[in-house]
């Protein structure tokens, strides 16, 4: 009894501890060293052609990436939830798949399947670029974000059962007209935080786009390859620690818009 | 108006429905009125194509309807749970139908005003479903399913997640409705109370079958089995005969009585005797098979009888076998 708040403050104070050291304590540090010459220098460095351009890069892939995945996530959550087929349970399996698999090893595969003398490779002759061209990169990461809408759905079309579905039909709605105005509205809460968690990932991911990516600046450099770029190759640290804090007001961007969506959801 | 002829569907080996033949003449209120799993449920989405037979026909207004969508068999249909759209408000629901037909604004207005009074919601049309209490959102659940007029209504347990009080209102509130609309009706529902209260017809099920179909008088005074007579009003088991307490005769008579043919009699002991305002329950003890069973007295015949506890009297009730066609399962021996 004597020694369990002093073992509660103790736990407690690792845990924070471990915290600071892992998440925060990296985060400010980048902070720190982004704005200590000022906010000029940080303005000035992420205005730079090669910054701008895959500013723009990565959210061009966002913005095809979310469709795709909105589609394919609840098309595949519908077929999961509502399905009645063999192979249900393999599909589930895959879905998980990204989660398992190693990004880099996603990106071997790519291009094993898309690159000159791959499966799918003959494409390259026909003028159509997929590895080392934007295609690939969305390939990359459509695939290691294809859980998430998937994901969120899923237990959402649970919830809602059916019922709502047959009212509609009994009323007179055709199959289309259920999905846009019943099942669609129902499930936009669960499909929102699966976007949400699309973009964040589409805007972070590293390890797949990096093996697709020719990696030219102001061509083919994402936000994330231009850091390792700067860093490694140009070792313009402060251009990485600077390109690093605008991922981080993107995602923080991100997650600002969920939390106020959720807000929003909790005053219905 | 609506026929289905030899019905059955299967779940796996199991059958839900297991031909299953009903008419339900139109402008009536029609029960189907059967324990858990009877088949209720099956059978009434079967009449609006949510779910398809194995084999048998739907005929609605003269229409087979069998191969039809139920899009386009002009149904209404309440479920049990409400099947409320959550996301939309009480006047959006009850429109819905109607949008979907792309009827012009003006009447939809006029329409939904008109529907949101008849069920008592006028004053609720721009709340969400889950401002409503359970009784409120099967109202407008109904509402939205008279919208579009259907030629049939159909009524999945509509009441059945209500507590008593509302249900009963809600039933009586049904039946006035049904009165005022004239739209044939079925209600499906396993609380034999609310089949009698409300409706012209019932159809007994048990298991995948109909046991018999007729008037709620016709069911409860000649029931065809033993199953619809005990699962219609209470029943005592007399000398192995089903039979009414309130048919049963209490007589302080000598042992070893004469047994008259068409009766089921037995020697009983009286354990309690029970005034329930106007009747007095005698609840008796068989000797020989030590069943329990209570009769139903008036209480001029129980003042007459006097009875007190521990009196050995004859218990007899006419059987009426000839009413009972159908072979049954208990009783043979009477
Ligand atoms: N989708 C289904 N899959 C398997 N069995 C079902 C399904 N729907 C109903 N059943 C079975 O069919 C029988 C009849 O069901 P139902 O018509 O819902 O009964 P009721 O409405 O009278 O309670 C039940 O035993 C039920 O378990
Ligand atoms: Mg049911």
């Amino acid at each position: 009894m004597r020694t369990a708040p002093t073992t509660r403050l103790g736990l407690r104070l690792l845990a924070l501890g471990y915290l600071v050291l892992l998440l925060a304590l990296p985060i400010a540090l980048i902070l720190v060293r982004t704005f200590s010459p000022g906010v000029e220098a940080f303005l000035a460095s992420v205005r730079t052609p090669a910054a701008l351009s895959a500013l723009n890069l990565s959210l061009l892939i966002v913005a095809l990436v979310v469709p795709l995945n909105v589609g394919f996530g609840v098309a595949t959550a519908l077929a999961l939830v509502r399905g009645r087929f063999r192979g249900r349970g393999l599909l589930q399996a895959v879905v998980d798949l990204p989660f398992a698999v190693s990004p880099v090893v996603v990106g071997v595969s790519l291009i094993l399947l898309w690159g000159a003398g791959g499966w799918f490779g003959g494409v390259e002759s026909l003028g159509f670029r997929v590895i080392f061209g934007v295609p690939g990169m969305v390939l990359a990461t459509v695939f290691v974000t294809l859980p998430f809408v998937v994901r969120e759905v899923e237990p959402v079309l649970h919830e809602i059962g059916t019922e709502q579905e047959e009212a509609a039909a009994t009323l007179g709605a055709g199959a289309w007209q259920t999905f846009w105005r019943i099942t669609l509205p129902a499930i936009r809460w669960g499909l929102t935080y699966g976007v949400v968690l699309t973009i964040a990932r589409s805007l972070g991911e590293f390890g797949a786009v990096i093996m697709v990516s020719s990696g030219f600046p102001g061509v083919s450099q994402t936000l994330t390859l231009l850091v390792h770029a700067r860093y490694i190759d140009d070792h313009n640290t402060y251009g990485a620690y600077a390109v690093a804090t605008l991922l981080m007001g993107l995602a923080v961007l991100t997650l600002l818009l969920m939390t106020l969506l959720d807000r929003k959801r909790s005053t219905r | 108006m609506i026929t289905v002829t030899g019905a059955r569907k299967a779940y796996g080996s199991f059958a839900a429905l297991d031909g299953v033949s009903i008419d339900i003449p139109a402008g009536s209120l029609t029960a189907l009125l059967g324990p858990s799993g009877s088949g209720k449920s099956t059978l009434l989405r079967s009449i609006a194509g949510l779910e398809d037979l194995d084999e048998g026909r739907v005929v609605i207004g003269g229409e087979d309807v069998t191969q039809v969508p139920p899009q386009k068999r002009g149904i209404g249909f309440v479920f049990q749970h409400y099947a409320a759209f959550k996301h939309m408000t009480v006047r959006d629901n009850v429109s819905f139908g109607l949008r979907i037909r792309r009827r012009p604004r003006a009447e939809i207005a006029r329409k939904v005003d008109e529907l949101l009074e008849i069920v008592g919601l006028d004053g609720f049309q721009h709340r969400y479903p889950a401002q409503l209490s359970g009784g409120q959102r099967q109202r407008m659940a109904l509402a939205r399913a008279l919208a579009v007029d259907p030629q049939v209504l159909l009524l999945d347990e509509p009441f059945g997640a209500l507590d008593a009080k509302v249900r009963a209102d809600l039933r009586r509130w049904l039946r006035r409705l049904h009165d005022e609309v004239h739209v044939t009706t079925v209600l499906v529902t396993h609380d034999q109370e609310e089949a009698l209260d409300v409706s012209d017809q019932i159809a007994v099920l048990n298991a995948g079958r109909i046991e018999q179909v007729g008037t709620p008088d016709e069911l409860y005074e000649q029931p065809a089995t033993d199953f619809v007579m005990s699962f219609l009003g209470a029943v005592a088991s007399l000398d192995g005969a089903l039979v009414r307490p309130h048919d049963i005769q209490l007589e302080r008579e000598p042992a070893g009585a004469v047994r008259t043919r068409g009766t089921a009699q037995v020697r009983a002991r009286v354990e309690r005797v029970v005034r329930l305002g106007f009747e007095v329950r005698v609840e008796l003890l068989a000797e020989g098979s030590g069943d329990r069973f209570a009769a139903q007295l008036t209480r001029a015949v129980a003042q007459r009888l006097a009875l007190r506890p521990g009196e050995v009297v004859r218990a007899w009730a006419p059987v009426h076998d000839e009413a009972r066609p159908l072979p049954s399962t208990a009783g043979v021996a009477v």
